[in-house]
């Protein structure tokens, strides 16, 4: 049999497929702009604990709100604790409390949703009806609930807000799953007697994957926003630790006579959320899933 | 000479790969559309004839672009116009009617108001002038009651009448051109010859010269004067119609006569190898090379140039044409079929019966279905073993319900279904066990939905044997690369995903899968009427060899009467989810025959111009079956009265052992169908 060209695409190992997706992803400007500010965040993440030029909670009443300068570059604060430090290392605990919760959010949202979408009828209703109830509740009021019965350590942050912005991936991954449920090979793969288990896994979400993992992506920079809404209501993380929501909320008062207090948590903040919600955008082009401004060649 | 409307001057369109390549959809196209003329553009799926169709109205799809060449309507070149001026022409000038009316037509716009909006758009007509245009179109179009059409909405008309509409809205600014792209592709067999029928009738009446694009010859025929064959973005053959379908002088088109079905001929048509390249694999050589029969050396390194023969008044582009003008007639071989009926009986189907109602809560809590007039009823049918059985009839017609319930995807609401005699197979998927669910496999319609798109062929194939018989390992891969050479594919499509490969390689797939379970009964669902003429005879001689080979049973759902003859033994026909004619297949397709079965064989579209269909009844659409009576009394032209209405009628049987369900008497209904 004579091979045609056009099918000499062979198999290519996950490593290849994950760098095509992140090449793709960075030839956008949008995407680049994104991916940059991420890789930025993360990667300051890691290393600020090394290269803080100060203690972060060291308190000098001598040094109360400075102007920037060359030894402070972003100032002081009302405690005369220096502002840079505060900030590069106030992402730390926001970055790593929001994505092991979207982790969380995304692996319960996403089973229960495709489960919901595959067996259908009464069981998918009253899971369903459930679902709404729960987005009905303001997540924060329920949020400061749990928080002032079991403390706002990282144990009980991470699955409480995982469980609230899981919610919403529920009905996208059910409506996803919609879309696949009624193709022949379902259909195929259930006359074969397949356990449902096994539908779930190899039939569904191969298929599905792709858009929940985008859902994730978004729901991340919202769950960033929520935590940080939190901390600055003070029930996120508890002082001294430097986080940008607290840090908001210490320095707003001031913020008339020392902006830059306020000024650099908020630009660190909404940057890490701007640079998410850009990767996000361009992880779903990239994958094909926002086929609108895309031609079908 | 009558007047060219429309001239296609070296058109050649195409778009760039990722690659920055320049990859052609349309190569070097001329040709051009005379008024009053009827042009039939026929080719298989992506040999860019719908791409064609659309730059005679100056639109050159998103992603494609115009390389060369020109368009002209009116002499000014359509591909160089700005949008403005476009508008003037289409809907005006040129008018489009879509494959599919029901997306095409507006779902929540009353018909009328769709029309008017057309006919504000494309004509100069005052409001109480509309008005009457309105009904005069419909009319034209011949939908009953144009003034209650009108104020209908979109879904409360039959597929067939949303398909009128959409002619209604075309002719709504009296163009000089309509372009028609697989307009009756989408409908049953009936409607379909009722449409087409009604375009020649506008053909006639309003000098509308039409270009008219469809995959499937035998419509073609019914309605051209003039053909162009396209393969892989070229013209192949162009030229008057009758000279095209009785005497092909292209190989390809020799091909494709050969390889389509016919009713007269029992048996399975030849198939043709091999696949059309795909655009951008051609470089040098004629683009048929590899599946024609005539080529010789020089074929391979040269392209052949489109040559007009003054004498035929064709063009051709073929070396070796003169071989097949000598071989002047499409002599159909087939290759006949080998019974392997044996005696014993492998299903029994027995007052089966099924609803799609829904359930209430009483009914819910106490799980039962009832309804007393279920969509499926009185289904007895028993199937030897070895034996091909085909289920017709149109859409809805219960055929792929009855093949549900059988896989078990469906509930039935009565009734026993056996297996082997002794085995009753539970009405549940999930009470049937593995091995009652092993005997019985599916292929579907569509080979694009039924494989996953994100496995590879051997993920796929290795599904059924993983799951019936455990297998691992090196014996897995020995078990799937011998089910692969079985349906003659190679070992490397191994790591293949679906979509990289055709149509055709797809849907062997599909069947390896289904031989992986070494089933002993297979349903096949309408397994051919996604593929392209040429590749779908080659899976029907596949599967007519793998039957050989194992011994498998196959239940065969078609709406396509001809390769319904071409595989099967004996034939079910089913109206309205009731049996109306069960019998060996030669003598279903002879009189006497069910008014129902005389209905669809009058309807079937052959490639011969001079075998017109015959309507005999209504293309009116029942959405329910009748409470009591005949199933077929609504659209019978044969209805004798209140019995029909009243009695289930009984079954006859004929002295070839066929068995009609009419309350005519066996002479009377001969009477008049052998003329």
């Amino acid at each position: 049999m004579k091979l045609d060209n056009i099918y000499q695409e062979e198999k290519k190992s996950n490593f290849a497929k994950v760098s095509e997706i992140i090449i793709t992803m960075a030839s956008r400007p949008s995407g680049f702009i994104g991916l940059s500010i991420l890789i930025f965040h993360v990667v300051l993440a890691f290393i600020s604990p090394y290269i803080a030029p100060y203690d972060f909670k060291a308190i000098n009443p001598t040094l109360m709100l400075q102007a920037p300068s060359a030894e402070y570059w972003f100032g002081t604060d009302d405690l005369g604790r220096d502002v840079f430090t505060r900030t590069i290392l106030g992402g730390r605990t926001a970055l790593t409390i929001t994505f092991f919760g979207s982790l969380i959010a995304l692996l319960w949202g996403g089973l229960l949703g495709i489960f919901c979408g595959l067996v259908g009828g009464k069981t998918d209703d009253v899971v369903m009806r459930i679902v709404d109830a729960f987005l009905s509740i303001p997540w924060i009021l329920a949020m400061l609930l749990i928080v002032s019965l079991l403390g706002t350590s990282t144990e009980v942050l991470i699955p409480a807000l995982g469980f609230f912005y899981g919610k919403g991936i529920v009905r996208v991954a059910r409506a996803a799953t919609h879309d696949v449920i009624a193709k022949d090979f379902i259909v195929s793969a259930r006359a074969r007697g397949h356990s449902n288990f096994s539908i779930i896994w190899n039939e569904i979400i191969p298929n599905v994957r792709d858009s929940i993992l985008v859902e994730g992506a978004m729901r991340w920079s919202w769950m960033l926003l929520g935590f940080s809404s939190l901390s600055f209501l003070g029930f996120g993380v508890s002082p001294p630790t430097p986080d940008w929501g607290l840090m908001i909320s210490n320095a707003r008062g001031l913020m008339s006579f020392a902006y830059w207090s306020v000024i650099a948590p908020i630009v660190g903040l909404s940057s890490l959320i701007i640079g998410i919600n850009l990767t996000a955008d361009a992880f779903a082009k990239a994958l094909g899933i926002d086929r609108s401004t895309k031609a079908p060649v | 000479m009558t007047e060219i409307i429309q001239k296609v001057k070296n058109l050649s369109i195409g778009f760039k790969s990722k690659k920055g390549e320049e990859i052609l959809i349309l190569r070097n196209i001329t040709t051009n559309v005379k008024k009053g003329e009827t042009v039939g553009i026929v080719g298989e799926s992506g040999s860019g004839k719908s791409t064609l169709a659309l730059a005679m109205m100056g639109y050159v799809k998103h992603g494609l672009y115009t390389i060369g060449g020109e368009c002209e309507f009116n002499s000014s070149n359509l591909l160089k116009m700005k949008n403005r001026d476009l508008e003037k022409i289409r809907g005006r000038k040129i008018a489009m009617i879509p494959q599919n009316a029901g997306q095409a037509l507006t779902p929540n716009l009353k018909i009328g108001y769709q029309i008017d909006e057309a006919l504000q758009l494309h004509s100069d007509l005052k409001e109480e002038e509309r008005e009457q245009k309105i009904s005069e179109l419909l009319n034209k179009v011949r939908l009953p009651s144009p003034e209650t059409i009108a104020l209908r909405y979109p879904h409360e008309l039959s597929g067939g009448q949303q398909q009128r509409v959409a002619v209604a809205m075309a002719l709504a600014g009296t163009p000089d051109l309509l372009l028609l792209d697989e307009p009756t592709t989408g409908l049953d067999v009936t409607t379909q010859a009722h449409v087409l029928e009604l375009l020649n009738f506008i053909a006639k009446d309003t000098g509308t010269s039409m270009v008219y694009v469809s995959h499937d010859l035998g419509a073609i025929a019914q309605v051209s004067d003039r053909i162009i064959v396209m393969y892989s973005g070229e013209i192949v053959l162009e030229g008057p119609s009758r000279d095209i379908l009785k005497k092909p002088i292209h190989p390809y088109t020799y091909g494709l006569l050969k390889s389509i079905p016919k009713l007269s001929l029992a048996g399975l048509p030849q198939s043709m190898p091999g696949s059309q390249p795909q655009p951008g694999t051609m470089h040098r050589g004629c683009s048929f090379f590899d599946r024609c029969n005539f080529s010789e050396e020089k074929c391979k390194n040269n392209s052949p140039q489109l040559e007009y023969l003054e004498e035929l008044n064709t063009s051709v582009r073929c070396f070796n044409y003169k071989s097949l003008m000598n071989d002047n007639q499409v002599n159909q071989t087939v290759n006949k079929i080998k019974t392997s009926l044996q005696d014993k009986e492998i299903l029994n189907l027995s007052e089966v019966s099924i609803s799609y109602a829904r359930q209430k809560l009483l009914d819910q809590v106490l799980n039962r279905i009832s309804d007393d007039n279920p969509t499926v009823k009185d289904i007895n049918i028993n199937i030897k073993k070895g034996e091909t059985i085909a289920l017709v009839g149109e859409s809805g017609s219960g055929k792929s319900t009855i093949l549900k319930s059988i896989a078990g995807l469906l509930r039935t609401k009565g009734g026993i279904i056996k297996f082997d005699q002794d085995r009753n197979l539970s009405s549940d998927l999930k009470e049937r066990d593995p091995n009652d669910l092993r005997i019985i496999q599916l292929i579907f319609q569509n080979p694009d939905e039924s494989l996953n798109p994100n496995h590879t062929v051997e993920e796929i194939i290795a599904q059924p044997l993983k799951l019936y018989f455990g297998l691992k390992g090196e014996e897995l891969k020995k078990n799937i690369i011998d089910l692969l050479q079985k349906v003659r594919l190679g070992e490397f499509y191994m790591s293949r995903y679906p979509r990289q490969l055709s149509g055709g390689e797809k849907q062997r797939v599909a069947v390896a899968r289904a031989f992986a379970a070494k089933p002993d009964i297979i349903l096949c669902d309408e397994v051919t009427s996604a593929l392209d003429v040429s590749v779908q005879a080659a899976v029907l001689n596949l599967l007519q060899q793998l039957k050989e080979d194992f011994g498998t049973t196959y239940i065969f759902v078609s709406h396509d009467l001809a390769v319904v003859r071409a595989i099967s033994d004996r034939v079910a026909v089913l109206y309205q989810g009731r049996l109306c004619e069960v019998g060996p297949s030669k003598d279903v397709y002879q009189f006497p025959s069910h008014p129902y079965t005389e209905v669809l064989l009058g309807a079937v579209l052959e490639p011969d111009p001079d075998i017109k269909p015959k309507l005999v009844a209504e293309d009116i659409v029942e959405e329910k079956p009748p409470q009591k009576g005949c199933s077929f009394q609504g659209r019978c032209s044969r209805i004798l009265g209140d019995i029909c209405k009243n009695e289930v009628p009984p079954w006859q049987i004929t002295n070839s052992g066929n068995s009609i369900r009419c309350h005519i008497p066996l002479k009377e209904l001969q009477k008049d169908q052998i003329n």
